[in-house]
């Protein structure tokens, strides 16, 4: 497993854009949405949340397609299935490294972009640590959909609208935390419930990951 | 032998061609009875006017899109753990047939908004789930028609759905938390005191039964398409090979 996910990284790392492209796309997104709304601190503020978390999901999304597909044609993933580790734990090990190529670096870089779009400062710890424990949630939601759609030549597109919709619940508690937090109110419960999807996708999802690698490679 | 030899394909046919005019005759009979009935021998409610009556279409039709999904998850359970092909085709069959219900939701639901609530649209909890149950259905289609292997396409979006539904299940309590609901509560339900008045609620059961034998006789029209269209394949498949 732990080689898995350090060949992946390395993979990241070496091929280039790894690390950089999702930071870049992030990036972007968040400066174009002041030119599309107007530059009024109001508004800004106000949308921040939600602007932060929908281009956090855009950006997991981007880098998704990657995960399984180079490995898919090249024929490592038919010999990654062959070997002792079990699928599930494949699984696993691409949705991790896919999340330390992505969700870390979007968790550290959000609060940055806070500033950017005025985010109050009551909310940082909310951004912070909704993403620190959603973007797992989104990491490994995306690796189902990349292990579903890796058969087919332009699975791109088809799988952003695979994965879109089962990122929603995702994006409503963690948007629905930094609010609460901007806005001075309780924001455990979002969070807690951020926990249990993520929690919750864990532990379950791999297994339906697994099994549609199984039923792509067959 | 079981319920199970039923769905052999060549009993399937069988079965299925007699039931099929009956199944659309008593379709058509209670939709034009409910219809008229309620359109024309109903009184207007005293609050919403005549536009009350759009609940004959509305209710029924949001109903059989959940249902629809319902049964494709049946289907797709059934697919993946005793391999009928007719079932995987069914839960194929049904998913079309589930859009149009969920469109027809969503658009007698903004027709009777635009006079009641002022607006087509709310991001009202209701609304917006069904906005992501047609996502949902729009995933799912497109899934099925990008896989040109139909065991393996059979097999994807069958776990498509079951995944889909945990995840549709979840975005319906999460929009309950993320907005207030504008959308009234349920008009029917077997365990409440107060439903809907009685000279709406008995034409609305007729209405429901209506868009239920619909919803089976497209159903079962159209898992004859697809197996139809299987064995097309299969024979031209065999012309292919015998003629190479």
């Amino acid at each position: 497993m732990i080689a898995v996910i350090k060949r992946d990284l390395l993979l990241a790392v070496r091929a280039g854009g790894g690390f950089g492209l999702g930071l870049a796309f992030f990036l972007i997104v968040v400066v174009l949405v002041p030119f599309g709304v107007g530059p009024e601190q109001a508004i800004l503020s106000r949308i921040a949340p939600g602007i932060l978390w929908v281009a956090a999901l855009l950006a997991a999304l981007l880098s998704l397609d990657r995960v399984f597909a180079l490995d898919f044609e090249d024929g490592a993933l038919a010999l990654l299935a062959t070997s002792p580790l079990p699928l599930e734990a494949l699984a696993i090990s691409k949705a991790m490294a896919h999340w330390i190529t992505t969700g870390l670096p979007l968790t550290i870089v959000a609060p940055l972009l806070g500033f950017l779009l005025h985010l109050d400062a009551e909310a940082f710890v909310y951004l912070f640590g909704g993403l620190l424990i959603g973007t797992p949630a989104l990491s490994v939601i995306g690796t189902f959909g990349a292990g579903l759609t890796v058969g087919l030549r332009r699975g791109g597109l088809l799988m952003s609208l695979l994965v879109l919709p089962l990122y929603i619940p995702t994006l409503i508690f963690g948007a629905e935390a930094v609010r609460r937090g901007a806005l001075g109110l309780d924001a455990l419960v979002p969070l807690a419930m951020v926990g249990a999807i993520t929690a919750g996708c864990v532990a379950m999802l791999p297994f339906a990951t697994a099994a549609v690698l199984r039923m792509n490679l067959r | 032998m079981s319920m199970w030899k039923y769905a052999n394909p060549k009993l399937f046919m069988g079965w299925t061609a007699p039931i099929l005019p009956w199944l659309f005759g008593a379709a058509f009979v209670c939709l034009v009875v409910s219809l008229v009935w309620g359109f024309f021998f109903t009184p207007d409610d005293y609050r919403q006017g005549s536009t009350v009556k759009i609940i004959y279409l509305h209710v029924p039709s949001a109903l059989m899109a959940i249902n629809a999904w319902f049964m494709m998850l049946v289907a797709s359970l059934v697919w993946l753990i005793r391999r009928h092909h007719v079932s995987a085709l069914a839960a194929k069959a049904a998913a079309p047939v589930g859009i149009v219900m969920t469109l027809i939701a969503l658009l007698t639901g903004a027709i009777w908004g635009q006079p009641m609530w002022g607006t087509y649209w709310a991001w009202d909890p209701r609304l917006t789930s069904f906005l992501i149950l047609f996502l949902f259905y729009l995933g799912y289609v497109a899934l099925w028609a990008a896989i040109d292997d139909p065991d393996t396409a059979a097999d994807l979006t069958s776990v498509l759905c079951i995944v889909g539904s945990v995840f549709a299940l979840l975005s319906r309590y999460a929009v309950n938390f993320w907005n207030q609901g504008l959308h009234q509560g349920a008009s029917l339900s077997l365990d409440k005191e107060e439903n809907v008045a009685d000279v709406f609620y008995l034409p609305l059961l007729v209405a429901i039964a209506g868009f239920v034998l619909l919803f089976l006789a497209l159903v079962l029209l159209r898992t004859r398409t697809e197996i139809r269209a299987r064995r097309l394949r299969a024979l031209l498949i065999k012309e292919g090979r015998s003629n190479a």
